[in-house]
């Protein structure tokens, strides 16, 4: 009985792998769900989930302008990412309309002319694809991009790692003691926009926010220091993409959301069980944990 | 005509005006301070206490006016990290997982290189900064876990390890315990004689009673401006306060 059972667990992590686009689709989007939870320590403590949400759904014309063009879509992507963020920050200025009003009111904008474009351009884009994403058809082109873009955010993050973690927590200090605020708001933007583009492929445009976000929620609940949230957001957020795309796989269910759910079941479990923050604080169960 | 020899002043801000988008939040401000003063910056909620704070660190651009640091622009003071800013406890997020430690080392990040790589010495004003200000023990406490006064202490050792010259301090003694306030003012004492420039924002005027050789009253502009003894006055405080009586603000409840 026992070896039967061992057999079976081990067919359902090894069966998938005999299959090319499952081994693809298996280190894609653990690739993109490091790099977006690299970042997402950052967009969690920083405030900027909403940010997050707008930009990624604002890149939805910039993929299908650049499709439509033969231009690497991560290109429209960036291009429209941080238009829109800079067109929320004019809006903003130059209207008495309030901030979160002005984010909401531009991101659906930009989806929306996304949307049309999409009807309008005769193209061989599939929109699911892009709403739900799509990691177990991901092409060789696509594949380069998202390994040329990931590497490229890990590298601006790891060299910049620290000066953002003070940009997050004390932006006037920052300031103080003469470092470039403003080049790190717009570093982070970019990291945002680009993390947007290479995420969106695994969960679709709908739900990439939540790669960006739901990690670095739940390492927030477990951990104290920086360094150690920067950790347990990226494996939490690589095996969330393991379990979705296996479950995804087995049940035939929608990869992206499969993902998305795993994340938000980590978070829950974390949310319950985190020995500090939890809401059973298990700390108490163990005697000298610390 | 007399020339003046503006080395002399740590701080000087001629005519400042800053706004936000046309609204205006000071104007035609004026103070100059030389080292070892120590000035109280009195004045109600949106009288532009933080907004005088904030043009003297470069924080926002002001509109008109000039600000001299040690006589040189702010921007320069920024590259030389001259002035150190110690900010109000409910301006920072005592939820951020970072350790006081780490907060400290903050303030060395100006002088570090690109990936902020601790040096030996980098090391030793942390720990030096830590121990003034009595958090030896809770060095690697999560800020998150420190009471008010303790936190405010991180915030004053960050400012001591980056060896600045100007100490801008808002609301030091809001929020703090006996202990933190003592241990306050005695580092006030000494960096009074190391020649270092304070200046402080603070509802309480016993603490500018106690501690601030020069005040300036300001009221988005520049109400009243010298040695506390003379300037401190109930008319003046009036002003400053929009027609509210001292008596009121020196009640139990101030």
């Amino acid at each position: 009985m026992e070896l039967c059972s061992f057999l079976t667990l081990d067919s359902f992590i090894t069966d998938p792998l005999t299959h090319d686009f499952m081994r693809k689709a298996l280190l894609m989007s653990s690739l993109v769900a490091a790099v977006c939870g690299f970042l997402s320590s950052y967009l969690t403590l920083k405030g900027w989930a909403l940010m997050g949400d707008a930009v990624s759904h604002s890149v939805m014309p910039g993929v299908v302008v650049a499709y439509a063009l033969g231009l690497p879509f991560s290109l429209g992507a960036f291009i429209f990412g941080v238009g829109s963020v800079a067109l929320i920050g004019f809006i903003k200025q130059k209207s008495r309309v309030k901030e979160d009003t002005v984010i909401g009111l531009v991101f659906t904008g930009f989806f929306a002319l996304g949307i049309v474009l999409v009807s309008k351009i005769k193209s061989n884009i599939d929109l699911h694809s892009i709403l739900f994403g799509s990691p177990l058809g991901i092409s060789l082109s696509d594949v380069k991009q998202t390994i040329f873009i990931s590497l490229l955010v890990v590298i601006l993050l790891s060299i910049f790692r620290k000066d953002l973690m003070l940009y997050c927590f004390d932006p006037r200090h920052a300031k103080t003691v003469g470092i470039n605020v403003f080049f790190l708001h717009y570093l982070l933007l970019t990291c945002l926009s680009l993390a947007a583009v290479v995420g969106l492929q695994s969960v679709g445009i709908i739900l990439v926010v939540a790669m960006l976000i739901t990690p670095g929620a739940t390492a927030y609940l477990l951990t104290d220091k920086f360094d150690n949230m920067t950790v347990i957001s990226v494996l939490s957020a690589i095996i969330s993409s393991l379990i979705g795309i296996y479950v995804s796989f087995w049940f035939d269910l929608e990869t992206g959301g499969s993902i998305v759910l795993a994340q938000t079941f980590i978070f829950l479990f974390a949310f319950l069980f985190a020995p500090r923050y939890g809401i059973f604080k298990l700390k108490k169960l163990f005697a000298g944990y610390k | 005509m007399e020339s003046i020899n503006y080395q002399n002043f740590r701080i000087d801000a001629e005519n400042i005006c800053v706004d936000y988008n046309g609204k205006v939040a000071l104007y035609d401000a004026n103070l100059r301070l030389k080292p070892g003063q120590i000035c109280g910056l009195v004045g109600m909620n949106g009288a532009g206490k933080t907004t005088f704070f904030n043009a003297l660190t470069g924080f926002v651009n002001i509109s008109k006016g000039k600000i001299r640091i040690n006589g040189e622009s702010v921007r320069s003071a920024q590259k030389d990290q001259t002035i150190a800013y110690v900010p109000q406890n409910e301006g920072i997020d005592s939820q951020f997982p970072i350790s006081v430690w780490d907060v400290v080392m903050m303030g060395r990040y100006g002088s570090m290189n690109i990936f902020r790589t601790p040096r030996e010495s980098d090391v030793q004003a942390v720990k030096d900064a830590i121990k003034r200000v009595d958090l030896t023990d809770h060095s690697s406490t999560p800020i998150g876990n420190l009471s008010g006064g303790q936190r405010k202490r991180t915030f004053l050792a960050r400012a001591i390890a980056q060896r600045a010259s100007i100490f801008l301090l808002d609301e030091p003694f809001s929020g703090v315990d006996i202990r933190t306030e003592k241990l306050i003012s005695e580092l006030f004492i000494q960096f009074k004689n190391e020649g270092k420039t304070i200046l402080l924002s603070t509802h309480d005027m016993i603490h500018v009673r106690e501690f601030c050789d020069l005040v300036l009253l300001i009221n988005k502009t520049v109400v009243a401006y010298g040695e506390t003894s003379e300037v401190f006055t109930p008319e003046n405080i009036t002003t400053t306060f929009g027609g509210i009586s001292p008596d009121f603000l020196f009640g139990p409840e101030s």
